[in-house]
């Protein structure tokens, strides 16, 4: 079914594999001298605007394969909002054209279009066909889409009475269940408590196993790292590169992060720098520190910060990734919420009983970022490599140990 | 430029955002759609006691109806004043749709027109409910208009046109000059008095004069599309006559001519409707 609302069906004649294609777009806006809407000043100027053209996209174009998911990474002012308001066709570009295959999804805003006096329920209604279906699709999907924002008591309540985070999630559950072809996301990844953070990206992950199109428009470079598997870098409304989001990143991080502490180990840093990971340690479990540990040995990860003020809210982060690249696993401390604030010196500690790596050599990416990503004040990838020497258990292939026990009858 | 197809998938939208604002507008209070009775009936108490009352207007030829005396005043009022309460909520309310909904428009796409069409359906619905209730009290003393019924649906469709181009235009000049606002309010005021709502046009005839050459005041008059509608509404409902033919053909082929321009206006404008909203 073609749908309305943000949902359009584009009939592209070529080949099977394309879900997007943007050719040579090209968006102008236009800056007004003084911003005068009035009849006056347009009488005044004899029907002429004063105005100076601002070009945010400047022949722009890629391709994205069907089922790709596919980054927009750039700076504040770089086009990437204004590139997925044109994919959504909210803006229409002066030059070029956006061919999509398949309905369109747009999470630009969560909620955009509730009202207020009415009840959620209504609203899912209203918002589901706002955003292009039809009452009877809605129908079939509306227990999941309110399973999925945890409402079921709050469901006929009016959405004034939500909190905001109850008021993202019904949002973000309506437009993630219009199950597009082709899902358009601005920032809003970050929406929810952790437990709802965690049904998203495994929604994210469904849509992308089920072969559906994402388009991610981030500041967040961990998120385009490990959601993409494609990013286009867009600098002043021009591609300045297209690749695998990993050396992009690295790219763009080298290029642009004017406030980089510095770059070490083969590895970049980033971040505000008011709050830094000075340094990363392993320690045996003697509490000796050590960059050689036996695969199924007790172990700590312990990581030295220094901060220049109070950091509100801090969340410590780690990953760890094989020398070929392969992520073999992350983890972060929001959920066992640690401090208030961060001050002063200290350090974490991130103890595990049995490292369940296999052996070969790691590097260890750390971030210190707030509770909601928006601020990084530190991201140093490789800040540490080491080295896991075989123990138990003993076979396995791939990059973990499963850890488990054989019996038979 | 949307296409058709995009309308015809985009009507479940235009009924659900219809009913978002029926439901929205009388929420939390306590009369609730009674309110929409309650309105025109203070006006025309109002108009009555100043204009039948204080100053004794005549009242227009009554055509085969009994009606007579200051009790049919506020009846002749209220058929005229219906449909022009509907074209002015209509329109001050398509002036807001898209400022109003600026949110909307900068977050998801659809087919913009649909906010001013939901807006005026919206109060389409509430002059139904008014003109059904005036009708039962017509019927009630005696003014047998059921004969003219699909004639006045015809007109209340007309109607309806005509008040989306109006809507349609003012709406996307309002975002680019919100000059239009204010200036419409007055102008709804102007438009008010040269229709014939509160008076009846007979009044006008003595006055009738060449203004300009040939051109007569009364043709001037006539040339407001309000005052077909309105004559077209006071005839059937009120007289109990067969409408001025003229007067009903004109009064829908401005409907449509000025639904036309609307669009093609908005249609004109809307590409950058989203960045300077």
């Amino acid at each position: 079914m073609t749908a309305l609302l943000g949902a359009v069906t584009v009939h592209a004649d070529d080949g099977d594999d394309v879900a997007v294609r943007v050719e040579g777009v090209s968006k102008k806006f236009r800056l007004y001298q003084e911003r005068n809407q009035s009849l006056k000043a347009a009488m005044m100027r004899g029907g002429r605007a004063t105005y100076d053209e601002f070009w945010a996209l400047k022949d722009v174009s890629f391709e994205i394969p069907r089922g790709g998911t596919f980054g927009l990474i750039g700076q504040n002012g770089s086009g990437k909002s204004t590139l997925l308001k044109c994919m959504a066709k909210i803006l229409r570009p002066d030059e070029g054209a956006i061919a999509v295959k398949g309905k369109i999804s747009a999470l630009l805003e969560l909620g955009a279009g509730f009202h207020q006096e009415l009840s959620g329920r209504d609203n899912v209604y209203l918002n589901g066909s706002i955003l292009g279906l039809s009452r009877k699709q809605i129908d079939r999907t509306f227990d999941e889409i309110v399973d999925f924002a945890g409402l079921d008591q709050f469901i006929d309540t009016p959405v004034k009475n939500y909190s905001s985070g109850m008021y993202v999630r019904l949002g973000f559950s309506v437009a993630i269940n219009v199950n597009p072809d082709v899902l358009l996301v601005d920032e809003v990844l970050a929406v929810g408590d952790e437990a709802f953070q965690r049904k998203c990206d495994e929604k994210f992950a469904d849509m992308r196993d089920a072969g559906k199109t994402i388009v991610v428009v981030s500041h967040s470079l961990p998120t385009v790292r490990t959601m993409c598997d494609e990013a286009a870098w867009l600098e002043h409304g021009v591609v300045k590169e297209i690749g695998s989001p990993a050396t992009l990143i690295e790219k763009y991080v080298e290029n642009t992060h004017t406030e980089r502490v510095s770059t070490e180990g083969g590895g970049s840093r980033w971040g505000a720098g008011t709050g830094r990971i000075e340094r990363v340690e392993l320690l045996d479990a003697e509490g000796r520190p050590t960059l050689r540990v036996r695969a199924g040995a007790p172990m700590t990860f312990r990581f030295h910060y220094a901060t220049d003020e109070p950091l509100p809210r801090p969340v410590l982060g780690f990953g760890l990734h094989r020398i070929d690249g392969a992520h073999a696993t992350g983890v972060n401390s929001r959920e066992a919420c640690l401090p208030e604030h961060l001050d002063g010196r200290g350090h974490f500690d991130f103890a595990v009983e049995k490292l369940l790596l296999l052996p070969g050599s790691y590097d260890v990416t750390v971030s210190l970022m707030d509770h909601a990503n928006l601020h990084t004040w530190d991201y140093r990838t490789k800040a540490l490599r080491f080295d896991v020497a075989p123990g138990r258990p003993r076979e396995a292939e791939g990059i973990f140990a499963i850890d488990g026990t054989w019996s038979y009858e | 430029m949307t296409t058709l197809a995009e309308y015809a998938d985009a009507r479940e939208l235009l009924g659900n955002l219809t009913q978002r604002e029926l439901r929205g507008k009388y929420k939390r209070s306590a009369l609730g759609w009674a309110w929409s009775l309650i309105n025109p009936l203070a006006l025309a108490g109002m108009f009555t006691f100043v204009f039948g009352v204080v100053f004794v207007s005549k009242l227009a030829a009554t055509g085969n109806s009994s009606l007579h005396g200051i009790a049919a005043f506020p009846l002749y009022l209220l058929t005229g004043l219906l449909p022009w309460n509907f074209v002015s909520n209509g329109i001050n309310g398509s002036i807001g749709a898209l400022v109003g909904n600026a949110n909307l428009v900068k977050k998801v796409y659809f087919p913009r027109e649909i906010l001013i069409g939901a807006n005026v359906l919206s109060w389409t619905v509430s002059l139904l409910i008014e003109l059904a209730v005036l009708g039962a009290v017509l019927l009630a003393v005696g003014n047998i208009w059921l004969k003219f019924l699909p004639l006045i649906v015809l007109m209340i469709a007309a109607l309806t046109v005509f008040v989306t181009g109006v809507g349609l235009l003012l709406a996307i000049l309002n975002v680019y000059f919100r000059d239009v606002q204010h200036f419409v309010g007055i102008f709804l005021q102007l438009w008010f008095y040269a229709t014939p709502i509160i008076y009846p046009i007979s009044l006008l005839t003595p006055h009738d004069k060449a203004l300009i050459g040939p051109i007569h005041l009364l043709t001037l008059y006539k040339l407001n599309p309000m005052t077909d509608f309105v004559e077209v509404f006071h005839q059937m409902l009120f007289q109990l006559v067969w409408p001025n033919w003229f007067e009903l053909s004109y009064a829908i082929g401005s409907a449509f001519a000025i639904f036309a321009l609307g669009l093609f206006v908005f249609n004109k404008l809307e590409p950058r409707l989203a960045e300077e909203l």
